[in-house]
C-alpha cells in the first residue's frame, strides 16, 4: 500500500464521494456518519451513502471491510447481536431510524432483508413461508393472502415451478428454489428496500442467473441494496457501486464508471484483482 | 472375516456380550416380574386393570386407584412443571443472549433442583411443603372454591395435590435443561429471518424458534413424564396413601410406586402377586411411554431436513 | 409500488402481548426459583445443628436417647454405592463402545433402544426385580443385593453417555490410527476412548450422583441396619433409606438426623455435580440429556 492510500484512509473527513458526484439523485435511504462496532472493534468507521431510488445498489470490498455489518445496521439487525453497537444516522424517507422514537421492528416491515444462506422456515410449507410476514402484520383477510402469495412468488420468478404444491415444506426445495422463496417471503410483506447479502454465493449458477433476473425484475419497484464479491454480478446486475475497505467508504457512483473509471487507487487495485 | 482370536475378536465379543447384557436385564425383569405375578395374574385377568376394590383381608385386589394415582399426579406435575421449564428455557436462550454468563449461571442454579434426591424432596414436602400448601393454597381453595369439585373436601395436607406439586419441581430441572439446549441449537439466521420481517421478541419466539425446537422440546417433555410416572420416595412421603379415585385434589391418594414401596415389605401369597403385577403394570407404562415418545418424535423430524 | 399500504407501526396489541410474555417468563423464572432456594435453606438450617463428629462416627442410640450417629449408614452408602460402581464401569462403558463403534449393527440399534427404557425407567421395579432374583435366592437381605441394585441403574447411563462421547470422536482420528497399522482394538482403547476420556468420566460422576441420592431400590434389597458392616450377605444401611425411616418417625431427635443426613447428602451431591462442571465443564443434567 502507497502512503497515499494510507494517508487517505486515516484521514476521517475525507471528501463524500457522494456528495460530490449525485447530489441530486433521489435518494430513498441514506447514512450519516454511520459507525458500528462489535465489542471494541470498529467495524465501520463513519459511512456517509446516499442510496438512489428504484435501482440496484453493490456494495463491493474485501472480506472484513464491513460491507455485510452495514446493511445490517440499515434495518437494525446488527445491534441484535450481543456487544454490537451502532452510532451515527440512518435515514429513511427523512426520519432517522436509530431515533429514540422509531420501534425497530416497524422499521424491519419497510426494510426487508434476504440473506446469505437461504433460510426458509423449515416447519411451514411452501405458502406458509411466503406470507409468515405478512400474517404477522396482521393481515387476516384470506383473499389477500393468497393473492399476496402468487403475486410474491411470481416477483421472484418461482411462482410456476411451486404452483402445483404451494403445501411443500418450504425445505423441500433446491437450494436456488429456497433462496427465492425467501425472496418471496420478503416481498410479501411489500418492503420499500430490500437488502440482500451475498444471495448467491450459496448458489449454481444456474440457480444464481434466476435469482439475478428476479433482482433486475424487481428494481423498478423497489430500492434495492446488495452486497456481493462477484464482480461479474455486480457489473450485470447493479446501476451503482459502493466500494469499502476496512470499514469505510472508498467510492461509490455509477457501475460502469466505478469499474471502467475509477477514481481511487484502491478501487482500482481491487477491480484488477490485486487484493480482496 | 477371518475369525482369529486376536484383539480385534476378543474386544468384539466382550462389548457386543455388555451389549447383550442390556437386552437380556430387560427381558430378564419381564421374565421374573411375571413369574411372580402369574398367580394374580391369571386370578383377576384384565379385570384387574378397572379393579377398584384393594383388601387384603378378602383377597380382592383392583389396580384401577393406583393407576388413577399416577395420572392424576404426574398430570398435575406436567401441567404445572411443563410451562415453567419451558418459560426458564426460554428466558435463559433467547432473554439472557447478551450476557452468556448469567445464562450459563441461571441454569446452573435451576440444575441444581436435579441434584437433591427424591427422598430429600420427601423430607422437605413432609415437614415444609405440605403444611405450606395446606394452609396458603389448600385451605383458602377449599373456602372460596370449595364448590368446585376439585377443590372440596377437607384438605389436610397429604393428597394429590403436594404430590403433584412435588412432582413438578422434580421435573422442572430435566425439562428445562432439554428445552434450553435445543433452543440454542437453533441456528440464528431462523431468528434473524423473523425478526427481518418485522415481528416482535415474542414473536421471533413463538413463530420460529420454538416450531423449529419442538420435537427436542417434546423429548424433554417426555422425560419430565416418564420421572413423574417412575417417581417413588417424594410423592410416597405426601401422598397421603389411601386408594382412592375421587375428582378432590385435596384428598389423600396412592400411586402404583407408592403402593410397591409401602405394602410390598409384608405381603405373602396373592398380595404380593398382586403388587408384582402392579410392578408389571409400571413397568409397561414406562415401555409404551418410550415407545410413543420415539415414534412420536421420528414422525416430527420427518419434514425438517433442510436440504441446502 | 413505492409507497407500503400496510400500517408502519406495530400494532398495540402486538406490543402488549411482547411485555406480557417478557413477563411471564420471568415469573416462570421466579417459580421454579423458589422451591430450590427454600429446600436448600431448610436442609441447611435444620440439618447444621444435627452435624457433629459424634454424627458421622458413631451409631444410632435407642429412640429418645441423646447422641448416635449415622455413621452405619454412611458406610452403608459408600460401600454399596462403590460395589455398583464396579460393576457397571465395565459393562456400562463395554455397551457404549458396541452403541458407538458398530452403531450400525442390529443388535446396537435393539440393545440401544432398551438402553434407553432403561434409563428413564421407575427404580422402584428394579428393585423387585432384584429382590427376587439375589434376595429370594439368597434367603436374606444384602450390602450385595442393594450393590447390585444400584448398579443396573448405573449401567445404562455410563453406556448412554460413553456413546454419545465417544460418537463425538471424529472419524479421521479412527482413520488415521488404523491407516497407521494400528488393529482396531487398540485404535479403540487407546485413541477412541483416550479422545473420549472427559465424557466418560463425566458419566461416570453423574451415575455415581444418581445411586447415591437412590431410596426405592434399596428398600427391598439391602433393606436397613443399626449395625456396622460386617460382610456383604447381611441387611445394610444407607443415608437415603435412612432419611426416609427418620423422617416417618416420630421420633423428634431421629427427625433432626434425618436432615442432617439430608444436609450431607446435598453437600455429596453439590460436589460431585461441581466437580463436574468446573473441571470437565458440563452439567451433570446436560449430560443426561437425549
Amino acid at each position: 500500500m502507497t502512503t497515499k492510500i494510507r494517508r487517505q484512509i486515516r484521514n476521517e473527513d475525507y471528501e463524500d464521494p457522494l456528495t460530490s458526484k449525485h447530489r441530486f439523485s433521489a435518494a430513498k435511504l441514506e447514512t450519516k456518519n454511520l459507525r458500528a462496532r462489535f465489542g471494541k472493534v470498529e467495524v465501520l468507521r463513519g459511512i456517509n451513502l446516499r442510496f438512489p431510488e428504484n435501482s440496484v445498489t453493490a456494495i463491493m470490498g474485501p472480506s472484513g471491510c464491513g460491507k455485510t455489518t452495514l446493511i445490517r445496521c440499515l434495518n437494525r439487525i446488527h445491534e441484535l447481536t450481543p456487544g454490537a453497537k451502532v452510532e451515527g444516522e440512518v435515514i429513511l424517507d427523512g426520519i432517522n431510524i436509530y431515533s429514540p422514537k422509531v420501534d425497530p421492528v416497524a422499521i424491519r416491515k419497510r426494510i426487508g432483508m434476504v440473506f446469505q444462506k437461504p433460510n426458509p422456515f423449515p416447519t411451514m410449507s411452501i405458502f406458509d413461508n411466503t406470507v409468515a410476514g405478512l400474517k404477522l402484520n396482521g393481515v387476516r383477510d384470506k383473499k389477500k393472502i393468497v393473492a399476496s402469495a402468487e403475486k410474491s412468488l411470481r416477483m421472484a420468478f418461482l411462482w410456476d415451478e411451486v404452483k402445483d404444491d404451494l403445501k411443500k415444506p418450504g425445505t423441500a426445495l433446491s437450494g436456488g428454489q429456497q433462496q427465492r422463496l425467501c425472496i418471496a417471503r420478503a416481498l410479501a410483506v411489500e418492503p420499500e428496500i430490500i437488502l440482500m447479502d451475498e444471495p448467491c454465493s450459496a448458489l449454481d449458477p444456474v440457480a444464481t442467473a434466476k435469482v439475478e433476473e428476479s433482482i433486475v425484475a424487481l428494481k423498478k419497484d423497489f430500492t434495492i441494496i446488495i452486497v456481493t464479491h462477484n464482480m461479474q454480478q455486480a457489473a450485470r446486475i447493479s446501476d451503482f457501486t459502493a466500494f469499502m475497505y476496512l470499514g469505510q467508504l472508498i467510492e461509490f457512483g455509477e457501475t460502469s464508471e466505478v469499474f471502467e473509471k475509477p477514481e481511487n487507487e484502491l478501487t482500482e487495485k481491487y477491480i484488477t484483482g490485486k487484493f480482496g | 472375516m477371518q475369525f482369529r482370536l486376536n484383539g480385534d475378536a476378543i474386544l468384539t465379543i466382550l462389548v457386543a456380550a455388555a451389549a447383550l447384557f442390556i437386552i437380556g436385564l430387560i427381558v430378564a425383569i419381564t421374565v421374573e416380574l411375571y413369574h411372580i405375578a402369574a398367580p394374580s395374574i391369571f386370578r383377576f385377568g384384565p379385570a384387574f386393570l378397572s379393579g377398584e376394590e384393594w383388601e387384603v383381608n378378602k383377597n380382592e385386589f383392583g389396580a384401577l386407584p393406583f393407576i388413577y394415582g399416577t395420572l392424576v399426579t404426574s398430570a398435575i406435575a406436567i401441567l404445572i412443571g411443563f410451562p415453567i421449564s419451558l418459560g426458564v428455557a426460554i428466558f435463559i436462550s433467547e432473554k439472557l443472549k447478551s450476557h452468556r454468563m448469567f445464562g450459563y449461571s441461571l441454569g446452573t442454579v435451576v440444575d441444581l433442583l436435579a441434584a437433591v434426591p427424591s427422598v430429600v424432596y420427601g423430607l422437605w414436602g413432609v415437614f415444609v411443603l405440605v403444611p405450606l400448601l395446606r394452609d396458603y393454597i389448600e385451605k383458602p381453595l377449599n373456602h372460596y372454591l370449595g364448590f368446585i369439585p376439585l377443590f372440596s373436601g377437607h384438605p389436610e395436607g397429604f393428597d394429590f395435590f403436594s404430590a403433584g406439586i412435588i412432582l413438578a419441581i422434580m421435573i422442572i430441572p430435566t425439562m428445562s435443561a432439554v428445552s434450553r439446549d435445543v433452543l440454542k441449537a437453533v441456528p440464528n439466521n431462523q431468528r434473524e429471518a423473523m425478526y427481518s420481517l418485522g415481528a416482535t421478541d415474542w414473536e421471533v419466539t413463538q413463530k420460529s424458534v420454538l416450531p423449529y425446537a419442538r420435537s427436542g422440546i417434546f423429548g424433554g417433555f417426555i422425560l419430565g413424564l416418564g420421572r413423574a410416572f417412575g417417581e417413588t420416595m417424594a410423592v410416597v412421603m405426601v401422598i397421603g396413601n389411601i386408594p382412592n379415585i375421587t375428582a378432590n385434589l385435596f384428598s389423600p391418594g396412592y400411586t402404583l410406586s407408592s403402593l410397591i414401596a409401602n405394602e410390598f415389605g409384608e405381603s405373602t401369597g396373592l398380595y404380593e402377586s398382586s403388587i408384582i403385577e402392579i410392578a408389571l403394570i409400571l413397568f409397561a407404562v414406562a415401555l409404551l411411554v418410550n415407545f410413543v415418545a420415539r415414534f412420536l418424535l421420528w414422525r416430527m423430524s420427518r419434514g425438517m431436513e433442510v436440504k441446502v | 409500488m413505492t409507497k407500503s399500504n400496510l400500517s408502519a407501526n406495530v400494532s398495540l396489541q402486538r406490543k402488549i402481548v411482547n411485555v406480557l410474555m417478557t413477563i411471564l417468563v420471568l415469573v416462570a423464572v421466579v417459580l421454579a426459583l423458589v422451591p430450590l432456594i427454600l429446600i436448600l435453606g431448610d436442609v441447611f438450617v435444620k440439618g447444621a445443628p444435627a452435624m457433629s463428629l459424634d454424627f458421622l462416627i458413631n451409631r444410632p442410640t435407642a429412640p429418645n436417647l441423646p447422641g448416635g450417629g449415622i455413621a452405619p449408614a454412611i458406610e452403608g452408602s459408600f460401600v454399596m454405592v462403590g460395589l455398583a460402581t464396579l460393576i457397571s464401569i465395565p459393562i456400562g462403558v463395554g455397551a457404549g463402545i458396541f452403541f458407538s463403534e458398530w452403531s450400525t449393527s442390529k443388535l446396537s440399534t435393539v440393545s440401544g433402544f432398551m438402553n434407553d427404557v432403561l434409563t428413564g425407567f421407575p427404580t422402584m421395579v428394579i428393585g423387585l426385580f432384584v429382590f427376587i432374583l439375589i434376595v429370594l435366592t439368597t434367603k436374606t437381605y444384602s450390602a450385595f443385593a442393594g450393590g447390585v441394585a444400584l448398579s443396573f441403574i448405573m449401567t445404562p447411563i455410563i453406556a448412554r453417555t460413553t456413546s454419545e462421547s465417544l460418537k463425538l470422536v471424529p472419524t479421521t482420528l479412527r482413520e488415521a490410527s488404523m491407516a497407521l497399522g494400528i488393529p482396531r482394538w487398540k485404535t479403540i482403547l487407546r485413541i477412541v476412548l483416550g479422545t473420549g476420556k472427559n465424557g466418560l468420566l463425566t458419566g461416570i460422576l453423574l451415575a455415581i450422583a444418581r445411586a447415591s441420592g437412590e431410596t426405592a431400590p434399596l428398600l427391598f434389597t439391602a433393606a436397613t441396619s443399626t449395625l456396622f458392616i460386617k460382610n456383604l450377605m447381611q441387611p445394610t444401611a444407607s443415608i437415603t433409606i435412612l432419611i426416609y425411616y427418620y423422617a416417618l418417625s416420630s421420633v423428634p431427635s431421629w427427625i433432626s438426623q434425618a436432615w442432617g443426613a439430608a444436609l450431607l447428602l446435598i453437600i455429596i451431591m453439590l460436589s460431585l455435580n461441581l466437580f463436574v462442571k468446573l473441571v470437565i465443564g458440563r452439567s451433570l443434567t446436560e449430560a443426561r440429556m437425549e
